[in-house]
């Protein structure tokens, strides 16, 4: 599997995913420039957390209009799978690539914990080494992961199967405490209708290696690695 | 040079904060009266910020060096050999009177500030950390100061990416008018690839980078050098701005070029801006420097060369870059979308020469300015050891419910709340965040880890600032060894009040002592630190409060322990001796509201002895967990290991053995263990004191007599506090 991670300025988990990256595919990542109008050829475009162009303006808006996103956009449609974490969920939403939009935490502070996630759709590239339904834990580290949508939007994500993963206590039961942000339905993370773009708030990066928290996030670049090598 | 030479008068002289005796000696340092521009350079390179004159006399008794350290104070940052080529930098800075005034910017740029000392030397910040003390919980500023500075440390951290991972937060009415906001930030180098400030090589270029100059923070580290009263307030506009987008554009761009060889020395612009930064950068390297101000990037037009070089703006450096190699680096900050100008040249002359728009603005010699800097030997009061008291609560007092109600207080009640507003995380290579003793953040590609921790305990600097001071150092050496470190070196922020009072100045010669000797005895010198004084308002001064920054080294990482033991059936070891030390205690303030009588002693020797056999008890994989006892003594350690994971403790200790459970002695630890057999046998011969309390079991806390109190009911009091106390409606009678 061929992978590139998007560096936009004020990125900062660019060298997390590229680390994880590595460890699961055994190749180096490209780390593309957000000038750059031409993307490499490659499997997988990650587009990591951060607070690009500092989210002076709505988080992800300045860089969902930056010259590498008519690219990602172009070959996202051609069926080439994104993952956008944390930031890089934001930016998704902001180009149009995933419905919805990120607000402020409920709480109105940023907020940086160990979470546990039901795995909502283990049919997909991303989910397939997951079992369905199973809680898994990763880190959350964010200001505006409080995601939402119109009752429409919404009907259609949980309808088509579009939801990837919800907040949830370690034993996999849906309660308001475990749900760090105020997401409607707990939501952590959506697919585009066609699965081969995943938004999600938690670092599953953060969590791919034994050493620091665990392995549960490597599990999801371990899919992909099945699906798309 | 008219337009810029008004009529110094008094009263112009005391606005720039000098006394009349420094005036009179800037003047015959200059051979004439300075002009404004001047007398502001002399304000701002004379204040007690930079030039720490009432301090340094008692700074150079500290120990500074040791095999492992590579450089000693005097830089931007410390440096020590970790192995392998690697080295770490650290500082810890204090931001508190301007975080007091604007608590979200104060503590932000706090952090941008200690981030810049410690990439300036060619480290990627890995770590940051803080020290807090904020005023008593029921002051009416209490809530809105900390919120304050929790968001801004966090806006600040967050953004730029690198991850906070410790820090200690308390609280005390001695702070209502003049909170402490302590900063540490911790970086990894090559040995081969530091970067320092002295300038070099005549004729070459000074280049500014970074945000562009604004009217920001002018004569900030004057105002961090004086006493607050009522119009404080008004200082508003002293504060500076951060944005941390730009400090991490900076990070990157500056690793960028720091990793070819263009760099001759580089200084980050902190307190007194460009005029430090440009004075320190040619004092260190003996030469000159001459700046051209027209060419000085500005955010706002109209600005004077007054502005210019006083100003604080932040995310700003100025390097001396090697004959012809500006259009290389120029190209690598353009990419960064950041500012970048030759401001200057390097001179042989010795002096600081300014020009703004063709005429010489100002003319200063270096040396003289910078040898002439006053250094006070103040008058200070020793203070004595106060008299033991003897604190005897009345029999009625039940163990566990005083238990309770201290790990439900705000001098122990968990800190989640503000540690979960930080990415602890970013970087993904934080081993062990905030709730233990050290935090540990793996060096990245590598199986080394660095263990790193905040610690002072003001009461007891307070009763006696010596045994305070060493025991900082103490509690410092005891968290880094927990986490199975083997202590390196420590920076320190000493933050006291008005030292032209001889009890003010009694508490810091105090403090530093104490310091100096726990740093000997204990092999930790200090490479880098910081001096806040006049931490008083209307009089009132902060208990002496002198933080200790301490850094440890782990080879191997895999061999990290925690507070958190996580099965039942092992046994509870104390090392070290318990006498009963109740005075000073948490017990004693919080039960009996007695906060008189003698900190614990601190026994260097059984100090250093006591480290050295937990430390290699856990290299050798004897110990399941292991935590330090300090604040509450050892039921409260017991605790907080029992918490971690939910098991809890039975006891060999009655009810009534207040001392035993609440006594505050030094030089102690708690380890869990399958192994107890071999630890005594070591212990016996390492000549340490070695006790089976108890053994891990159940999910409660039990005493011999059978006294109990659930574990779940310890952690809802514990994490209750905290929120209840910041989420609280507002009192409208407040």
């Amino acid at each position: 599997m061929k992978s590139a991670v998007i560096v936009f300025p004020g990125s900062n988990c660019d060298r997390d995913m590229q680390v994880a990256l590595r460890e699961v595919t055994g190749k180096e990542p490209q780390m593309v420039w957000h000038g750059d109008s031409q993307m490499p050829n490659v499997d997988l475009i990650a587009i990591p957390g951060g607070f690009s162009y500092g989210d002076y303006l709505r988080c992800g808006a300045m860089a969902a209009n930056s010259p590498i996103m008519k690219e990602i956009v172009k070959q996202a449609n051609e069926g080439v799978a994104v993952l956008g974490v944390c930031n890089g969920f934001q930016v998704l939403t902001e180009c149009g690539l995933l419905p919805g939009a990120l607000m402020r935490n409920a709480s109105l502070r940023f907020v940086c914990k160990d979470v546990h996630l039901t795995v909502e759709n283990n049919t997909t590239a991303f989910t397939s080494n997951y079992q369905q339904n199973e809680p898994i834990l990763v880190s959350v580290a964010h200001g505006d992961g409080n995601f939402f949508a119109e009752p429409e939007t919404l009907n259609k994500i949980e309808g088509d199967g579009q939801v990837a993963f919800r907040y949830c206590n370690a034993d996999g039961e849906l309660v308001a405490r475990a749900n760090p942000n105020g997401s409607v339905n707990a939501i952590a993370g959506i697919f585009n209708e066609q699965r081969n773009v995943l938004g999600m708030m938690p670092h599953p990066e953060r969590h791919s290696d034994k050493a620091i928290g665990g392995t549960d996030g490597g599990r999801l670049f371990e899919s992909l690695m099945g699906a798309l090598s | 040079m008219t337009t810029y030479h008004p009529e110094i008068t008094a009263e112009i002289v005391a606005e720039h904060g000098l006394s009349v005796e420094e005036y009179k000696l800037a003047c015959e340092i200059m051979d004439r009266a300075p002009n404004l521009l001047e007398l502001g350079i002399f304000s701002v390179m004379w204040s007690e910020h930079c030039s720490y004159k009432s301090s340094k006399k008692w700074l150079k008794t500290l120990p500074t060096e040791g095999p492992q350290v590579i450089q000693g104070p005097g830089e931007n940052a410390g440096v020590v050999d970790i192995g392998d080529g690697d080295a770490v930098i650290f500082k810890i800075e204090s931001h508190n009177h301007p975080s007091f005034i604007e608590p979200y910017q104060g503590a932000a740029t706090g952090v941008g500030g200690i981030l810049r000392d410690v990439f300036t030397m060619g480290a990627r910040p890995i770590a940051n950390l803080n020290a807090l003390r904020f005023g008593d919980p029921d002051h009416p500023k209490t809530r809105h100061l900390l919120s304050g500075v929790v968001a801004g440390i966090g806006g600040y951290g967050n953004c730029v990416g690198v991850p906070t991972v410790g820090g200690e937060t308390n609280f005390d009415p001695a702070y209502n008018g003049n909170i402490l906001v302590n900063a540490m930030n911790v970086g990894v180098a090559k040995t081969d690839k530091i970067f320092y400030s002295a300038a070099g090589g005549i004729g070459n270029s000074v280049v500014y980078v970074g945000s562009k100059t604004g009217r920001d923070g002018i004569h900030g580290a004057t105002m961090a050098s004086a006493e607050f009263d009522d119009a404080s307030e008004a200082k508003r506009p002293t504060v500076q701005v951060g944005d941390p987008f730009t400090e991490k554009l900076l990070i990157e761009a500056c690793l960028e070029i720091m990793s070819g060889d263009s760099i001759v020395a580089i200084q980050d612009m902190g307190a007194a801006g460009l005029c430090s930064s440009s004075f320190e950068m040619a004092s260190k390297g003996g030469t000159g420097v001459e700046l051209d101000l027209s060419t000085v990037p500005c955010r706002e037009t109209g600005m004077t060369p007054y502005e210019m070089m006083l100003s604080e703006s932040q995310e700003r450096m100025l390097m001396v870059l090697k004959p012809g190699r500006e259009a290389e680096a120029q190209a690598i900050f353009e990419k960064w979308e950041l500012d970048f100008a030759v401001v200057g040249t390097i001179t042989d002359t010795g002096r600081m020469v300014l020009k703004f728009e063709g005429e010489t603005v100002g003319d200063l010699p270096i040396d003289p300015l910078a040898l002439a800097s006053p250094e006070y030997d103040r008058p200070w009061h020793e203070i004595e050891m106060p008299a033991a008291v003897s604190i005897e609560p009345d029999g009625n007092v039940k163990a566990l419910d005083v238990l309770k109600s201290m790990m439900g207080s705000p001098d122990l009640a968990s800190r989640r709340w503000i540690w979960e507003q930080y990415d602890s995380t970013v970087m993904a290579d934080t081993m062990q965040k905030s709730g233990g003793d050290a935090a540990v953040v793996r060096v990245h590609g590598t199986d080394k880890a660095l263990a790193m921790t905040t610690d002072c305990t003001p009461r007891y600097c307070y009763a006696h600032p010596e045994t305070g001071g060493a025991q900082a150092v103490a509690e410092a050496y005891r968290n880094l060894i927990a986490s199975g470190a083997k202590p390196l070196a420590a920076t320190n922020n000493l933050n006291f009040g008005n030292p032209e009072k001889p009890e003010i100045m009694g508490q810091i010669v105090g403090c530093v002592k104490g310091i100096g000797a726990a740093c000997e005895a204990l092999d930790m010198p200090i490479v880098s630190g910081n001096v806040s004084l006049y931490n008083e308002t209307d009089g009132k001064a902060i208990l002496p409060t002198p933080v200790i920054g301490g850094i440890g080294l782990m080879k191997d990482s895999a061999a990290m322990c925690r507070i958190g033991h996580k099965e039942e059936g092992l046994d509870l070891v104390v090392l070290g001796s318990c006498t009963g030390h109740l005075q000073q205690s948490l017990f004693a303030k919080q039960v009996l509201s007695n906060q008189e009588g003698q900190p614990p002693t601190i026994d260097l020797e059984k100090e250093e002895a006591t480290g050295r056999l937990v430390l290699s008890l856990i290299e050798n994989e004897m110990v399941e967990a292991c935590h330090d006892i300090s604040d509450g003594g050892l039921i409260v350690s017991v605790t907080e290991m029992a918490m971690a994971h939910g098991i809890g403790a039975e006891l060999n200790i009655a009810e009534s053995e207040l001392g035993q459970l609440f006594g505050e002695d030094q030089a102690r630890y708690v380890l869990a263990t399958n192994d107890s057999e071999s630890i005594l046998l070591a212990a016996e011969i390492a000549e340490v004191e070695a006790t089976i309390i108890g053994k891990t079991k159940g999910d409660a806390l039990t005493l011999t007599s059978g006294a109990s109190i659930s574990l779940s009911e310890l952690s809802a009091a514990h994490e209750a506090w905290m929120p209840g106390f910041m989420e609280a409606p507002v009192s409208r009678e407040a």
